[in-house]
């Protein structure tokens, strides 16, 4: 038997996590040491499966399968596998996970608790991306909630309660009817399978407006996760109440769920429905970008700017998917890369402040260029990302989603390009207010930017410059993914 | 020996890199880092323009995306125009970047100014080498960025922050329309490259409307109207800014563009007029506003945005040639008009200023025997601008004349003769005001250090002989009217300011008061957009942002409330119907066992009575029933 990388990249975190449930709480050093090398160790077999991954092989590589669950009715498998839509989101989840967990030093109460349930965090995010069983799907991505309900619950804000009974009970609200479409995929499909890849296959067969139903079961679940207008609104909350790493991670690996789901399971599987939806979805990334740049031009909060800055973002994702072209596919697919790149830096800048300053509200600043230059031009750095500035990673993400979305929404498309001047808008104005300007005196003791938060947010740098760039770097791995899918769906080769 | 051309913009960005990471250790030695970059780029450049006169071009270079499955490369474009560009933009950036070494002296942020510039410099070579609009696009957006990092570039001045972010912001929006424009090309053509342009077909609607589109990046860029509004506010800048970026080199990207693009323009007239006459509306505008200006550098702020509508101009009416050339000319002019305001305001010392580094000409005068090499070469960058022969504007601006009236536009000729008739006339007020006349009491001035007059007198050498870098074409007509137009044009302004001491008579003022107001507010184009666009823009955020709190959210919430009401409904019927039910009947049953708990006395006389009891009842029914 080969070594079971795809396993190994999994659990190690939560293997950490175990570890650290058998280590006296004082002993926080060693917590600390065992959740970095953990989900370091996770980063590091993540980049050798990136280096050995083979680009043009379109199939699921690294693929492990094993029954697990085979009782009567019951056909359940352990089946991970990764291919090039996976591959990105699952190297974005280790990478994050483990300078996330740098960034988590600065947290003093309660480690013991916070590591084990940080990791377990990482195992589900992890696994959600190379499940290729329905079922184990299902499980991983349920995973994901409960230590995300407990780390915004009690290591986060003011209100913290709220905001973390609030992403519970939302999600969980749209995972229920997930879990009645993979039932219904289940019993329909002959034999009954849980397998994707077999699904795939055989879900056109079933009449289309059953699909549609089905469709909007799986969108219910992925769409509050992306998140699309209307269902957003939990994501401003929990990014104000949660602390800076797990925001990171919330913004830059969990919404990535949904959009993963809709590459993964909706539009293979029930591609007619895909289609049906194009419309709609095209007009929902379009609320997205629009509105929540709007909603974020108006916000004093730095988080829960940064917040709404991500549901304008995600829009291109789903502007991207509604066009069914390559272009659009891959402008989709590496948007949520980009942005998990480029917003997860932005939390960890945001809470280089909020460290120092202890408020994130945008006018309580002013001229802070003078007194933390390097954190002054970080900061510019990725702001400049994120309102998609060529030779920087997000312009490139955000002009092939146009791209694919022109070739099949003219109009939609053009509204969305429009958008774009807001969004330059309220990241300068923001700019403005935090780094320009005459020096706020109340701030005289503030202090630049630390080596190890440096150290977090080098490698997003890198990266960002580098996909932007050469955008190739990450195309490469997608493209021929891409190709399959849209050559299986039926959509256009553009 | 083109080969190396990519290499150009490689040069500036290394020296970014440098400057940026090790600035801090590098102090002033990052000047050197930045110019010599400069000059290395200027070298392959001039090595570039060689082996293009030997007719080697374009080619390409990497793969760079995928669209539509097909690759793009990115390659680079030679041809005459790109190479004249390439040697305009790194002589003038060359000699800019000597010249901050003297003006940015004292500067604590010095190696920074010096990595901006250096990747200026690179945004805006790669730019120009651009064979296709993407990577046109990338480097536009960059050199638009440097102009923010620049304009705030002394971000404690509140107003330098805010210019900063009105120039990003108001070029952007016509970037927005280039960007559209390019995805339109795209799916209309399937081609993004520059040389495929020539081919497409002709007057067709859709190709009319990438070019409109493609112009609006351009109007945003080189400032032309309704977007010039930004390049005013740029003049927060530190001065060698203003005239490297905004004066010779980036505003007149747009210019490039459209020559860049001149083969789908030449065969879509509507596209062409309207960069026409956008560009004769723009000339005439911001000449008119810089007439009663009183800063130095946003009189030649307006200067350079009517020198670019003419340009745009001159393109428009088919005169590709003169609308470059004159480009060329202006690069030279205009970067030495702003080096040696920026000599001026550096030197100038005003004791009732608050700004103590004044930019207002009425505080300034008599100055030129103070600063000789400044005075001398500001003047003659004035005559080469007022059109006066044989320096280099006067060939550049007397064929673009001549190529308007010669095909056939008497109107624009008009109102391009009148642009340069107050252009002559606002640079020698300015120059009178500034150089000549008394000296105000209160200032102090004294000459500037070599490193910032050299870079002058070389700027002031090319601004005498660049008219002579093409064939000439003489036209004696319009020879003369340019001419006799540049002369009433000085020679009213000698009338005004030094023959007549008073600014203007009272007499004229009253008369023309309506007018002057109109113009020292600009037309009132800042007030009209600030009230049409930037506070609906917030009202609008501010609505979305109540509509998502109250109405998105409050949704949300209202489900919650109803799922916490409606369980509050079920528990009570739960704890009073459902488990009532089931309490009665415990309570029922509890209340009969009370009941019949009560026989159980254990007492046996009650057992012996309730048993007579019973038998005489029995006896009592058997003897009625009986």
């Amino acid at each position: 038997m080969p070594f079971p990388l795809l396993t190994s990249i999994i659990f190690l975190p939560l293997l950490g996590g175990l570890l650290i449930l058998f280590t006296p709480k004082e002993r926080t050093g060693t917590i600390k040491a065992i959740a970095t090398a953990a989900t370091g160790l996770a980063l590091l077999l993540a980049v050798a499966l990136v280096l050995k991954f083979d680009c043009g092989n379109t199939a699921m590589q690294f693929s492990e399968k094993m029954p697990w669950i085979n009782a009567g009715q019951m056909n359940v498998n352990y089946h991970l596998g990764v291919d090039g839509i996976s591959i990105g989101l699952v190297f974005l989840s280790a990478l994050l996970g483990f300078f996330a967990c740098i960034g988590s030093y600065g947290i003093k109460e309660r480690q013991k608790e916070y590591y084990f349930l940080y990791l377990l965090l990482n195992t589900g995010l992890l696994g959600t991306f190379l499940a290729l069983d329905l079922f184990l799907f299902y499980v991983f991505w349920e995973i994901v909630l409960v230590p995300m309900y407990f780390l915004i619950g009690i290591w986060g804000g003011p209100r913290k309660e709220y905001a973390a009974i609030k992403f519970f009970i939302y999600t969980l609200a749209g995972s229920v009817f997930m879990l009645l479409s993979i039932l219904a995929l289940y019993f329909t499909s002959n034999p009954h399978t849980f397998s994707m890849l077999e699904l795939a296959n055989s879900g056109s067969t079933l009449a289309r407006g059953f699909q549609i139903a089905l469709f909007v079961g799986f969108y219910l679940a992925f769409a509050i996760k992306v998140p699309v207008f209307p269902f957003h609104t939990w994501l401003p909350d929990a990014h104000v109440e949660a602390p800076t790493p797990i925001s990171v991670l919330l913004a830059g690996v969990l919404l990535k769920m949904g959009g993963y789901g809709f590459f993964r399971i909706s539009f293979p599987i029930l591609k007619d429905a895909a289609i049906y939806f194009a419309l709609p979805f095209a007009i929902l990334g379009l609320i997205n970008i629009v509105y929540g740049a709007f909603v974020a031009m108006a916000q004093t909060d730095f988080k829960k700017m940064v917040a709404y800055s991500s549901v304008s973002h995600m829009g291109f994702v789903m502007l991207g998917l509604a066009s069914m072209t390559v272009t659009g596919f891959n402008g989709a697919l590496m948007q949520m890369f980009n942005h998990g790149v480029i917003t997860g830096g932005m939390f960890l800048l945001v809470g280089v402040l909020y460290d120092r300053a202890h408020t994130r509200d945008l006018d309580k600043f002013g001229g802070l260029g003078v007194k933390m230059p390097v954190y002054a031009g970080i900061l510019t750095v990725f702001t400049l990302a994120s309102l998609g500035l060529p030779g920087l990673s997000g312009f490139v993400s955000e002009f092939m989603s146009l791209m694919g979305g022109f070739a099949a929404f003219r109009l939609i498309t053009i509204i969305s390009v429009l958008g774009m001047v807001i969004t330059a808008g309220y990241f300068l104005y923001m700019i403005q207010r935090v780094l320009l300007g005459p020096f706020n005196q109340k701030w005289s003791n503030i202090t630049d930017i630390s080596r190890r938060e440096v150290f977090t947010l080098a490698p997003l740098m890198t990266l960002m410059i580098a996909i932007g760039v050469y955008p190739l770097l990450i195309l490469n791995f997608q493209s021929p993914a891409i190709i399959n899918l849209i050559q299986h769906i039926g959509g256009k080769l553009f | 020996m083109v080969k190396y051309a990519h290499l150009i913009p490689l040069f500036p960005f290394m020296a970014f890199a440098i400057n940026i990471f090790f600035g801090r250790r590098l102090k002033k030695a990052s000047a050197f880092v930045s110019i010599a970059a400069s000059s290395i780029a200027l070298l392959i450049a001039a090595v570039t323009f060689i082996g293009n006169s030997n007719g080697e071009g374009s080619y390409s270079v990497v793969k760079w995306v995928f669209l539509n499955g097909v690759p793009l490369d990115f390659g680079v474009t030679i041809d005459p125009l790109t190479c004249m560009m390439l040697l305009v933009v790194t002589i003038v950036g060359t000699l800019i970047q000597i010249y901050s070494m003297g003006y940015m002296h004292d500067d604590a942020r010095f190696s920074r100014f010096f990595a901006y510039m250096s990747l200026f410099m690179g945004s805006m070579l790669g730019l120009l080498l651009a064979d296709n609009f993407v990577m046109l696009y990338i480097f536009w957006e960059g050199v638009g960025l440097c102009s923010y990092l620049l304009i705030s570039f002394w971000f404690e001045k509140p107003a330098a922050a805010k210019a900063g972010m009105k120039a990003f912001i108001t070029t952007r929006i016509g970037d927005t329309g280039l960007l559209i424009g390019i995805l339109l090309l795209f799916f209309s053509t399937k081609t993004l490259y520059f040389r495929d342009l020539a081919g497409l077909a002709i007057n067709d609607t859709t190709i009319t409307a990438v070019g409109i589109l493609i112009f609006c990046g351009a109007i945003g860029k080189s400032a032309q109207f309704p977007l010039h509004v930004w390049l005013p506010d740029a003049m927060e800048g530190p001065t060698p800014v203003s005239a490297l970026i905004h004066a010779a080199t980036m505003v007149a990207a747009g210019v490039y563009l459209i020559a860049r693009c001149y083969g789908l323009f030449i065969s879509h007239h509507a596209a062409l007029v309207t960069v026409a006459y956008v560009g004769a509306i723009t000339a005439f505008m911001a000449a008119s506003i810089a007439l009663v200006n009183n800063d130095i550098k946003r009189i030649l702020a307006y200067s350079t945005i009517s020198q670019l509508g003419l340009m745009m101009l001159g393109l428009g009416v088919g005169g590709l040639e003169a609308g470059t050339f004159h480009l060329m000319t202006h690069a030279f002019f205009k970067a030495l008009l702003f080096l040696c305001a920026g000599s001026i305001i550096h030197s100038i010392h005003v004791d009732d200023d608050p700004a103590i580094h004044t930019q207002d000409i009425r505080k300034m005068g008599g100055l030129f025997p103070k600063m000789r090499i400044t005075g001398t070469t500001f003047i003659i960058a004035g005559l080469a601008i007022a059109g006066i022969p044989p320096l280099s504007g006067f060939w550049s601006k007397d064929e673009l004349l001549s190529e308007i009236i010669n095909t056939g536009h008497p109107v624009l000729f008009a109102v391009a003769s009148l642009t340069s008739l107050m252009t002559a006339f606002y640079i020698f007020r300015l120059i009178f005001l500034v150089l000549f006349g008394k000296m105000r009491p209160g200032v102090r001035v004294h000459e500037s250090p070599y490193v910032m007059t050299v870079p002058l007198s070389v700027l002031a050498v090319f601004s005498v002989v660049a008219g002579f870098f093409r064939p000439m074409r003489p036209d004696f007509l319009t020879m003369g009217v340019s001419t006799a137009v540049a002369v009433i044009g000085i020679g009213l302004a000698y009338s005004f300011y030094i023959l007549n001491n008073k600014i203007l008579s009272a007499d004229i003022r009253s008369r023309f008061a309506f007018l002057y107001r109109l113009l020292s507010n600009k037309y009132y184009i800042d007030e009209i957009y600030e009230a049409v666009f930037i506070k609906p823009c917030f009202r609008i955020a501010e609505s979305a942002a109540r509509f998502d709190l109250g109405v998105v959210d409050g949704a949300v919430n209202l489900t919650a409330r109803i799922s916490v009401v409606a369980s509050k409904i079920q528990s009570w019927f739960d704890l009073y119907i459902v488990d009532g039910i089931v309490n009665m009947i415990a309570n029922i049953t509890w209340l009969c066992s009370a009941i019949f708990r009560r026989l159980q006395t254990g007492l046996v006389q009650n057992y012996i009575l309730i048993a007579f009891f019973g038998l005489a009842i029995i006896i009592l029914i058997k003897l009625i029933g009986g």
